[in-house]
């Protein structure tokens, strides 16, 4: 068995290091489309971070009972089986949020990222470590997602969770209405992924 | 007769619609990660984005089919997200096999994207969406197939695009996925200017 790695690894690992986003560009998919606005990326990224740490949770507490050819299997249907309860729970008590996130709740079963961390990590490790691995790589992940989403609502909309900022709301102000429509979001995430590498390569260096 | 007649139309418009305005990858960023992993040659993007059009096209009208006639019946909407990657895995499966059985020069060719193919987003993407939004039988067909295509093009001209980017100087934090997102962002916002085009 391979020796767990200590937890403040992990947690770094998660954060930084290691980041979804802009070292392993992974998972982009499901979430890039609901940057365009904070709250809704916020809920989208309190979503995925919980599934992702329980889905690591479940695995690694069945990793000695899954069958290795099956375990992809197994794993899917592990992720499945909390994103139905997020979406279950999102429907009955913010039906107006479940309506804008629309299929993108669902789609959390397929994000990268989930299976990515069941398969690298939980897979082969104990319980703990895994919870902690899975809860600190969604949270790596939302908070690269969620820097995304405020830029592009203020320089789009002039608001930061639909509050009106003091500069950017006013007429002074031209809004880049292209910032909350699709293109705004390649450009907003490529953008960061350049700053975070540079930022990266230059701590390397010193 | 007449009722037919307009269905088509609108599984046209739809599939055209899916094709450009609304394409699945530009902008909904579905299947983003073998977008910007596969779409360094012409020839696999091809690969890739063919095997997306059939299994695209089949998996949306089977899983329409299922989602009316078994899970409404029985009441069982919340199970679709499970159901549906079943029946998208199984009939990923099936054409892994029949391929390989009867047109190995096609499984060398097409095989090793299949099982890729499973964890693409886009392939279940179209499938909520269809469910969401509530297309009848035929317009979820001309989604379906225009959504793979729609996919297939932004892929193609990406990898197009990036081979020529192999000779060009990008800034070091820029290279590999940050410059593939902003060619990614230049396309989409040639694809919006069809949107004038529908009305």
């Amino acid at each position: 068995m391979i020796p767990t790695k200590p937890t403040k690894e992990i947690m770094l690992d998660g954060l930084w290091r290691d980041n979804p986003i802009f070292r392993q560009i992974l998972g982009i998919c499901s979430t890039l489309a609901i940057t365009n606005v904070v709250l809704n990326t916020a809920v989208m990224c309190i979503s995925l971070t919980l599934v992702t740490a329980l889905s690591c949770l479940t695995v690694s507490f069945l990793r000695n009972w899954t069958p290795r050819n099956i375990r992809m299997m197994v794993q899917t249907l592990i992720i499945a089986f909390y994103v139905i309860i997020v979406d279950l729970i999102l429907k009955a008590y913010w039906p107006q949020m479940s309506r804008n996130l629309g299929p993108f709740v669902g789609l959390i079963i397929t994000n990268c990222i989930v299976m990515g961390r069941c398969e690298a990590f939980a897979g082969s490790n104990r319980p703990l470590p895994s919870f902690m691995d899975g809860l600190f790589n969604g949270i790596g992940y939302s908070f690269m997602l969620l820097a995304i989403s405020v830029v592009r609502e203020l320089l789009g909309m002039g608001t930061i969770l639909g509050i009106a900022m003091p500069y950017f709301s006013t007429p002074y102000w031209d809004k880049w209405i292209i910032m909350v429509m699709p293109p705004g979001a390649f450009f907003a995430l490529a953008s960061i992924i350049w700053l975070c590498r540079s930022m990266k390569r230059k701590g390397a260096k010193s | 007769m007449n009722n037919i007649g307009s269905e088509v139309w609108l599984a046209m418009v739809t599939c055209f619609a899916a094709v450009f305005t609304n394409n699945i990858l530009l902008t909904t960023f579905l299947g983003m990660c073998p977008f910007t992993s596969v779409s360094r040659e012409v020839k696999t993007a091809a690969g890739l984005g063919g095997a997306v059009v059939f299994v695209m096209t089949f998996t949306t009208v089977l899983n329409w089919l299922a989602y009316k006639y078994v899970l409404i019946p029985l009441e069982l909407e919340f199970f679709r997200f499970i159901l549906f990657i079943i029946i998208i895995a199984a009939f990923v499966q099936f054409v892994e096999m029949v391929i390989d059985r009867y047109s190995p020069k096609l499984y060398q060719s097409l095989g090793i994207f299949l099982p890729l193919i499973t964890v693409n987003c886009a392939i279940l993407g179209a499938s909520l969406f269809m469910v969401i939004r509530q297309y009848s039988f035929i317009v979820t067909i001309g989604y379906g197939f225009g959504s793979g295509v729609g996919w297939f093009l932004a892929i193609l001209a990406m990898a197009g695009i990036r081979q020529r980017l192999n000779e060009s100087r990008v800034p070091e934090g820029l290279r590999g996925p940050g410059i593939t997102l902003i060619i990614a962002g230049l396309m989409a916002l040639a694809f919006i200017g069809f949107t004038g085009v529908l009305n």
